[in-house]
């Protein structure tokens, strides 16, 4: 896809406006998972904005992102990044072969206290 | 017949660019009574002016229609040149083809057509038209000013100064508002009481002001140059007259365990109290939510104590009936509540504050004598962090404000320099989004804290601020250096929004003056009349009208007083003259338009009429004082029988404008 | 009191004790839990996409049955309570996702959002009343402290679950007042666990899930208490010492339960 189709793909699927953003940066402030994210919540609205979704799509980031929706709850301007985040993957794993998570790779990872909620979610959020 | 004028204005390409002024200008021209019709540049300017009364000579014009701009912008301009002219003013008609038309309108064919139809109403409407006189009506020379903090102060000071008299009205028992909480002011850095203490000594010794403390406004009536105002005094439980501020009385008051709210809370008062040293009346006052004695008869300490026999526990609240020409608002502002953001853990720990708590704390008359103290253990904070923004500039779908605050950044500044100052010893780290400091000698005062005090400036937003083992752990974004900072504070500040006081909203209403969505008074031109209401004869002081610092309230403060001494400086106002008028013969005396009037300007009357049969009945009918009639038209749409009516506005007027555009 | 209950995929499997305490906790406290016939997984995540609709369908259906049953459906767990109360919300406020799942579904009678969701601790809160519980428990769990341990799924975004102050919340502890035992307030409460990063970050939820724990445990916490199995699970995996349990089972204890 083209950078400009890209970039309304992910404002159609999130439904957010980045324009709103005043550049706080209260999202990244309050991401318990900043550390390990390569672009951080903020960047996403920043680059989704000038529609740089390639490299959001590219990095592990958006894995990262456990849509505790912390950011959501706490923009002054609702902006939405986690929404944002969410489009940017989905963006990447609605194209075939692009799952995230293979149903083969899953009993290596489980034990036998994991809560069938953890699958199901895991599949929503990594695989089409 | 009338002989009519048809003036087509260009407004440069406001209204040409969008509607065809000369295709106007000529359909009008064939409207019947039309006997001249032109169309030119700018209208309003002097040469416009001169084509207007030019023609009315001419012409032997009797009346003249003018297309342009609101009659809000030059209704005025357009009257007195018909004046000059030699025709009664209100044979004038505006038909505003720029805001209801081209400014709204992109398309040129359909914008001339609705062009034309809205000239054609003003010409239906001017057939009927009948020359108006205004009436006149006097000015009581005395203004009161509703608030009594520093934009109050400053108002009646200069208004008396003038040789006028004020009263201020303040519901707490001290004038001196916020400022008065205030420990230093910037960008000079002086102490706000060494600055505002003397101004409320000099309202307590003029002559010409009187002060009504802990008192508020009740209700309003009357127009401009005569309002009636009735003034509630709250009970002090104290004979204003006798007590002489000893302050023996809350020396020696057993209820030791009442909130300050001078403080803010932060510390407790007794329940006879004077709020601060320098109050202005010095006059104790009795909480009656906590006086032990009002509460259940048993006590009199205070009154024991009294040596002037000042206590009066029987004491009732009293309403006073005041006139006055002008009246000001100025009825401030207040830090907004901070509980829909626990994100930063207001209501968990208390040593998260708000900067006006702060100004307590660092205040030397304030709850720890000036030293900066922990409110949780009262030990000395190494590490402070300040937020800025909480609650200003959201997106208007929260619970914040959409506006920017405007004093956070320069109050901030001066908290994050005078900490650094005495206590060098303390890391103080200053989140901002912007940092705003248009005014004289401000980026100068803000890059002094950087630059000169090593205070911490960083580009971010704190995201969660959490109470752990006495710290308070602040997660914060450095979005310079792109990383996610946790700070273990000992105390953390909020700049948070402020909001008019909540008194204004129905204190507007009583005034029927207008505000904004976020009970901000409006100004009658957010530009050129930024003092007045658009309802004549308020005037607005302070942060009623929006955010402002000090040396911004005080210059507004007293541009408003010049506004009051100009309105009081008149003998006589020249009243409405399109005023409502009542058909005493189809008036039934129901008494609706009264109810209505929200202005109180109908009464009625018993009158003598001479029947048919040559008889003779007294009828009960309406009357309008035309000095009262601000012709809003709601007795006339109120009227059951069609006996009122409005001049200059009458039912057949606007009807025969609806058919002129229905046409 | 009667409600529809939907006990979802978890509660069947791995969290039984969490069903079958709530189930028993609820039957003395005089409350009757029809099971919704013929339910669905919710998915265990809300599909937060706008262009989602597929993936919301089991929610509706669920939903769907409340209001055939005309009472309000109750869930346990806070990921099914957070899918069911945002699926409702946008079938009541989000007209395009309302109108395409209608037509999905086919539904001749549109549902628009008319179904009530609870969490059980909303039911007991609201319902119920904690002081009625107080009245109801045999065994109060005096001498306890417990920290209650939100998560993000029973709280976000505040405005659609309205479940309480998203930030300061107070619901689990003062049910844990009710049942006789003290309240531990710390920080990280309502912060993530790491969720479903336990399939492949380990390390991660580690991470988060200690910062929780070390809370309540510098708060002087003797266990903690969840609604959600996927948080239990985190909590219990990142090996404090401190029991992690279901607010269920304290419930259950309190009230005498064998």
């Amino acid at each position: 896809m083209e950078q400009k189709n890209l970039k309304e793909t992910v404002l159609r699927i999130s439904g957010v406006n980045p324009r709103k953003c005043m550049k706080c940066g209260k999202c990244s402030g309050t991401c318990p998972s900043y550390d390990e994210m390569e672009f951080h919540p903020h960047q996403f609205v920043y680059m989704v904005e000038n529609g740089e979704i390639e490299p959001l799509m590219a990095s592990k980031s958006i894995y990262r992102c456990l849509t505790c929706f912390a950011c959501v709850e706490r923009c002054p301007r609702q902006v939405e990044p986690a929404k944002l985040i969410e489009a940017v993957r989905l963006t990447v794993i609605r194209q075939q072969g692009q799952n995230h998570l293979k149903p083969d790779a899953i009993p290596a990872l489980l034990d036998e206290d994991m809560p069938q909620q953890a699958l199901v979610t895991a599949m929503r959020k990594y695989a089409k | 017949m009338q002989r009519i004028g048809v003036f087509v204005c260009w407004c440069g390409s406001n209204i040409a660019a969008t509607v065809d002024v000369k295709a106007v200008a000529e359909a009008l021209g064939k409207e019947p009574g039309v006997v001249f019709f032109e169309d030119y540049q700018y209208m309003c300017s002097e040469e416009g002016q001169n084509k207007i009364k030019n023609a009315i000579k001419d012409y032997a014009l009797t009346g003249a229609v003018i297309c342009s701009c609101s009659p809000r912008m030059h209704e005025n301009t357009f009257r007195k040149a018909a004046a000059a002219a030699g025709i009664n003013s209100f044979m004038v008609e505006i038909a505003n083809i720029r805001e209801q038309c081209s400014w709204i309108h992109k398309d040129k064919v359909s914008a001339t057509e609705k062009a034309i139809v809205l000239g054609r109403a003003a010409i239906a409407k001017l057939h009927l038209n009948a020359p108006l006189t205004a009436g006149e009506s006097p000015v009581v020379k005395r203004a009161l000013v509703i608030g009594g903090g520093i934009a109050g102060i400053q108002t009646a000071l200069d208004i008396a100064d003038a040789g006028f008299e004020v009263d201020i009205v303040e519901k707490k028992p001290t004038i001196g508002g916020k400022m008065s909480q205030i420990d230093k002011t910037f960008p000079t850095l002086d102490c706000a009481a060494c600055i505002l203490t003397p101004k409320m000594v000099d309202v307590a010794q003029s002559e010409k002001i009187r002060i009504f403390a802990y008192s508020e406004v009740e209700a309003v009536k009357g127009f401009v140059g005569n309002f009636n105002v009735s003034i509630r005094k709250k009970a002090r439980y104290v004979d204003e007259v006798k007590c002489t501020g000893c302050g023996l009385c809350t020396e020696k008051c057993p209820q030791k365990k009442v909130p300050n709210d001078f403080n803010l809370g932060l510390d407790q008062k007794r329940a006879i109290y004077i709020p601060f040293a320098q109050a202005v009346p010095k006059i104790a006052t009795i909480d009656a939510d906590y006086c032990t004695m009002l509460k259940t008869g048993k006590c009199g300490v205070c009154s024991k104590v009294c040596t002037a026999g000042a206590i009066d526990y029987k004491q009732k609240d009293t309403v006073l009936e005041e006139q006055y020409g002008a009246i000001v608002v100025a009825t401030g502002f207040n830090p907004i509540e901070l509980t829909k953001y626990d994100e930063f853990a207001y209501s968990q720990s208390p040593d998260v504050i708000t900067s006006l708590e702060f100004e307590r704390i660092t205040n030397a008359a304030g709850p720890t004598g000036g030293t900066l103290l922990r409110p949780s253990d009262g030990t000395h904070p190494h590490k402070i962090v300040f937020v800025q923004c909480v609650g200003s500039r959201e997106d208007g779908n929260g619970c914040g404000k959409t506006y920017c605050s405007k004093i956070c950044c320069m109050y901030t500044a001066k908290h994050a320099m005078l900490t650094r100052e005495k206590y060098p010893d303390t890391e103080v780290y200053v989140f901002y989004i912007d940092v705003r400091t248009p005014g004289k000698n401000f980026d100068e005062f803000y890059r002094r804290a950087v630059e000169e005090y090593g205070v911490h400036y960083i580009k971010g937003m704190v995201g969660k601020v959490s109470p752990e083992n006495g710290k308070l752990m602040v997660r914060a974004s450095d979005l310079i250096e792109g990383k996610q900072l946790l700070i273990d504070a000992d105390l953390v500040v909020l700049a948070a929004a402020i909001e008019p006081d909540k008194s204004a909203r129905p204190l507007a209403t009583m005034l029927t003056a207008s505000m904004d969505t976020n009970d901000f008074f409006t100004e009658a031109h957010p530009k050129l009349r930024p003092v007045e209401s658009p309802t004549a004869g308020i005037f607005l002081s302070g942060c009623c009208q929006g955010p402002k610092d000090i040396p911004e309230t005080v210059a507004q403060a007293s541009a408003c007083a010049a506004k009051v001494i100009g309105l009081l400086n008149k003998d006589k106002l020249t009243c409405n003259a399109c005023v409502a008028h009542p058909d005493e013969m189809l008036c039934n005396g129901c008494s609706t338009c009264e109810k209505v009037c929200p202005y109180g300007a109908i009464t009625y009357e018993s009158k003598e009429f001479r029947m048919p049969d040559r008889t003779t009945r007294i009828r009960r009918v309406a009357s309008v004082n035309p000095a009262v009639c601000q012709g809003c038209g709601a007795c006339t749409v109120a009227c059951p029988s069609g006996a009122m009516d409005l001049h200059g506005f009458s039912n057949r007027q606007i009807m025969a404008e609806v058919d002129a555009i229905c046409k | 009191m009667v409600f529809s209950y939907y006990p979802g995929c978890t509660l069947r499997t791995k969290a039984k004790e969490l069903d079958r305490k709530a189930r028993l906790a609820a039957k003395e406290l005089g409350i009757e839990l029809c099971e919704v016939p013929e339910w669905q997984c919710c998915g265990g995540c809300y599909p937060v996409a706008k262009d989602e609709i597929a993936t919301k369908l089991s929610a509706v259906r669920t939903l769907m049955a409340a209001k055939e049953a005309d009472r309000p459906v109750v869930t346990v767990c806070s990921a099914c309570h957070n899918v069911l109360k945002r699926v409702n919300d946008d079938m009541k406020n989000d007209p395009v996702i309302s109108d395409r799942a209608n037509r999905y579904l086919q539904n001749e009678v549109p549902y628009q959002g008319e179904a009530e969701v609870l969490h059980f601790l909303e039911m007991l809160r609201d319902k119920v009343g904690f002081d009625r519980i107080a009245e109801k428990v045999t065994k109060p769990l005096t001498g306890r402290k417990i920290a209650a341990y939100y998560g993000c799924l029973l709280l976000r975004p505040g405005k659609v679950m309205a479940f309480d102050d998203p930030e300061n919340p107070t619901i689990i502890e003062d049910f844990i007042r009710a049942l006789g035992a003290e309240a531990v307030v710390y920080p990280y409460r309502n912060e993530c666990c790491g969720a479903y990063l336990a399939l492949e970050d380990r390390d991660s939820v580690k991470k988060k899930s200690s910062a929780v724990l070390n809370g309540a445990k510098a708060g002087g916490a003797d266990s903690v208490i969840t609604a959600c199995p996927l948080c239990l699970y985190n909590l219990q995996k990142c090996g404090g010492e401190i029991p992690v349990l279901y607010f269920t089972e304290l419930l259950f204890e309190a009230l005498g339960l064998e």
